[in-house]
């Protein structure tokens, strides 16, 4: 549907252009590429300020602060005599990690199950198929507070609460992606497991679920991101504050003073995201024992 | 009648809904009845429907916006192809930040009331799937028929015109049916950090703290179907110029 | 020997070698004159596609001299000279049949009436007259190929290129198309170069057989085809067709066993 494989090509081709490229190089250029983006925006920054350029926006150290003065963020105390900002951004971006990750499981669990299921009904597919596409305009961040709401008046604890939000933007990936995956071994495999006579279960593990298993690390790695999307806005309006989307609803109602701490904290949830999207990357490689297949 | 299923999956889904909530008595706060939902919905329907035209509106400007550039950027990439792998790690670097945590940044560049700060932020979550996807297909052409194009003396625009571009169409389509989607999530959640009262994610928001729920979940039915639709013109666009393309003859197909 | 001034291929110690250090070609000469119908064949790895593509300007050679009615290859391929077919049809899928074979003609900026009346020609030379709107994907494995072939014809080119065109197609279908072709060299007058791994192809359609032994490539034998013009179906029952099939399969086995015997220390022998 929305992810697929169409790929393969061009990843090979991108394979053969690294290969070519040796190791250091490659550092060189993403060395290279960080030091241009910096550039770019200090550059920017420089550019407007000196003109009185104000299209799109107007650009001072409140809009566009200088990197080194987000950096510089990390080190100062929030409150007067308080911890330094990386502490309380680390224990949220943990808090976060938790909930992304319990969603992440949760929702690769629901998600997989799911398409076992359709992949085995044609009428359950053409039934629910339309809805799972569906589920994924539904903005979550507006369902949050009731679902937190609810789930905490059966006693289920916040950070669990939004797992469950979380799980259902990366259900979506996981169910799609599998299902493509489970249907797409050789006509000619299914034709010489049914001459051995196999039961339906059997063709499942031995033949559909290790044909899916590229398209499924594909969902997954989508999955991984999501999952942090989840989390943030999950914990935005439920007024979760351990967490990162309750540093950025905080640090955002205090942007006029003190624009680098919401800065920072953006930068802690981009790297949360990269993390989980890398240990998903790290997996496949490990499992699939081959390179990745691609990316997004 | 591929499509029988699924509206009786809708009807059956509805009444177990409604039937579970009055069966359970489960309370408004948690899950109203359809019934509510649908009532809360007609008796404001002008008001409602404004609001969602005006999150429509700045999705759809970010939408445009985003993916324009997406496809320009690709087009740059694929050009100059070594530029483009090179940068191919950074993409899907930005593609796994969660950009939309940037929304109250985007509120405060372009302010709460300036629709621009939401479409900014619906663009840039637009930028990167587009972007990927077009580059993957302006560059996963089969070899053979860029060598017969050669075997042509046609330069580089023929090349692109009449191979690259035409080929890569389906890959920009499965990029821009996900930033139809996203466009109205990334508009949604920049008005819930702030934005002009006649929006329709600040409505949600307000009727969520008023304990208006029907209302709130009439808010979120409507964004919902505006996703949708917007989905499935984008879907509908995707049928009527790559007709020519054999994956659009199946259901599976796209 | 023919004369090198009016060859439409004139090859003289034309070596390519690849950047990974494999000699694709070492020390090939090959003149084709015009009109000429030349198969090359020989096993896996011989380098008769490489040899193909550089003659069609799509592979640099290393060092030698290669030209194309007497010009450079480039110069050739800039004065569309090639009509190339592949293997697979390469058929654009977002064009009809008729504007897939229009494509080149396009290319050279030819006017509106004069491709659709030289489009009807073509497809109706490959008899394929009907299917002007069908989709590339609505056609059987040997109507692409014909497709293909009409559009490699379309502009007129002086060298038809063709990359083994119908290894992928069923026997019955590969005996049909290989009559139809000769049927349109004939017709089109054009001089042919024709990649193939097949031994009764190759004589059925040549004029004559350039058999190439592998690592490195070299031409190993050059047989003459003087089957009577022109040939049909009873050509493949003639006691000449089979005592020429004869010959090309003992020059590919001798070419494989004195390419084998020059490098029995090798430890690629082993295999």
């Amino acid at each position: 549907m929305w992810w697929n494989a169409r790929h393969m090509e061009a990843a090979a081709s991108e394979r053969r252009v690294w290969k070519v490229v040796p190791g250091l190089s490659k550092l060189a250029t993403y060395a290279i590429v960080i030091v241009a983006l910096c550039a770019a925006w200090e550059g920017y920054k420089w550019l407007w300020e000196t003109t009185g350029w104000t299209w799109p926006f107007l650009v001072d150290d409140t809009t566009m602060p200088h990197l080194w003065d987000i950096l510089k963020a990390f080190g100062e105390p929030v409150t007067t005599g308080g911890p330094a900002l990386i502490h309380p951004l680390l224990d949220a971006a943990w808090f976060t990690a938790k909930e992304a990750i319990a969603g992440f499981v949760l929702g690769a669990v629901v998600g997989f199950a799911l398409a076992v299921l359709l992949v085995h009904s044609r009428l359950l597919e053409r039934g629910l198929l339309p809805y799972i596409v569906a589920s994924q305009t539904v903005p979550i961040l507006a369902i949050a507070p009731m679902v937190v709401i609810g789930l905490g008046s059966k006693g289920v604890e916040g950070w669990k609460a939004v797992a469950v939000l979380a799980a259902y933007l990366t259900f979506f990936p996981v169910a799609i992606n599998a299902l493509r995956g489970l249907q797409s071994a050789d006509p000619r495999a299914f034709e010489l497991m049914e001459s051995y006579a196999s039961s339906r279960w059997s063709i499942l593990w031995r033949l559909r679920v290790p044909a899916s298993l590229p398209y499924l690390f594909t969902a997954l790695k989508i999955s991984a991101t999501a999952s942090v999307i989840g989390a943030i806005i999950g914990e935005t309006p439920a007024s979760i504050q351990e967490g990162l989307g309750g540093a950025i609803v905080n640090f955002n109602q205090y942007y006029s003073l003190q624009p680098t701490f919401l800065w920072a904290t953006n930068i802690v949830c981009a790297v949360l995201g990269l993390v989980l999207f890398g240990a998903v990357a790290l997996t496949e490689r490990l499992v699939l024992r081959r390179a990745p297949e691609h990316y997004a | 009648m591929d499509w029988v299923p699924a509206v009786v999956v809708f009807l059956v889904g509805i009444g177990l809904w409604q039937g579970l909530t009055t069966l359970f008595d489960v309370e408004t706060f948690l899950l109203p009845k359809p019934s509510e939902i649908a009532q809360a919905f007609w008796e404001d329907k002008a008001t409602l429907w404004d609001y969602g035209l005006y999150t429509f509106k700045e999705a759809a400007g970010g939408f445009v916006l985003g993916s324009s550039l997406g496809i320009l950027t690709a087009l740059v990439l694929a050009r100059f192809r070594t530029v483009g792998l090179a940068l191919m790690p950074f993409a899907v670097a930005a593609n796994a930040v969660p950009i939309i945590a940037f929304a109250p940044i985007t509120n405060n560049w372009f302010g709460l009331l300036n629709p621009f700060s939401k479409m900014a932020i619906a663009a840039v979550l637009c930028f990167f799937p587009v972007m990927v996807n077009t580059l993957r297909g302006l560059t996963s052409v089969n070899p053979r028929a860029i060598e017969l194009m050669r075997s042509y003396a046609a330069g580089n625009a023929s090349v692109f015109r009449h191979v690259r571009i035409p080929s890569s169409l389906p890959f920009m389509f499965t990029g821009l049916k996900v930033a139809a989607v996203l466009s109205m999530i990334g508009a949604i959640v920049g008005e819930y950090f702030g934005g002009p009262t006649n929006a329709l994610g600040v409505s949600i928001l307000n009727d969520t703290q008023l304990f208006n729920f029907p209302r709130a979940w009439a808010g979120i039915a409507l964004a919902s179907a505006f996703g949708i639709a917007f989905y499935g013109a984008v879907a509908l666009a995707e049928r009527l110029t790559t007709s020519w393309h054999p994956s659009t003859r199946g259901f599976r197909g796209e | 020997m023919r004369g090198r001034g009016d060859s439409v291929v004139s090859i003289q110690t034309l070596t390519k070698s690849f950047s990974t250090g494999v000699t694709a070609l070492q020390d090939i000469d090959l003149e084709i004159a015009p009109g000429e119908f030349i198969s090359l064949i020989g096993p896996s790895g011989c380098g008769k596609s490489t040899l193909l593509r550089v003659i069609g300007d799509l592979v640099e050679p290393t060092s030698g001299t290669l030209r194309v009615n007497g010009k450079t290859a480039h110069q050739a391929r800039v004065d569309h000279d090639y009509g190339i077919v592949f293997q697979d049809a390469v058929l654009y899928d977002w064009r009809t049949v008729q504007r897939n074979v229009s494509l080149p003609l396009e290319l050279l900026g030819w006017d509106r009436a004069k491709r659709k009346e030289r489009v009807r020609e073509m497809l109706e030379l490959v008899e394929l007259t009907g299917f002007e709107s069908s989709r590339p994907w609505q056609l059987s494995g040997g109507m692409q190929q014909r497709v293909s072939i009409a559009r490699a014809l379309s502009f007129d080119p002086a060298l038809l290129l063709m990359d083994e065109p119908f290894g992928a197609l069923d026997e019955m279908t590969r005996e049909r198309l290989n009559m139809e072709l000769l049927r349109i060299w004939e017709k089109s007058g054009s001089t042919v170069v024709f990649v193939t791994h097949s031994i009764p192809e190759a004589v059925f359609l040549s004029t004559r057989v350039v058999v190439m032994s592998a690592r490195p490539g070299r031409i190993a034998a050059t047989i003459d085809v003087d089957l009577r013009q022109p040939r049909g179906g009873e050509t493949r029952e003639d006691a000449r067709f089979f005592e020429l099939v004869t010959e090309v399969r003992e020059a590919l086995a001798a070419g494989h066993g004195e390419a084998a015997g020059g490098r029995s220390s090798s430890v690629e022998e082993l295999f």
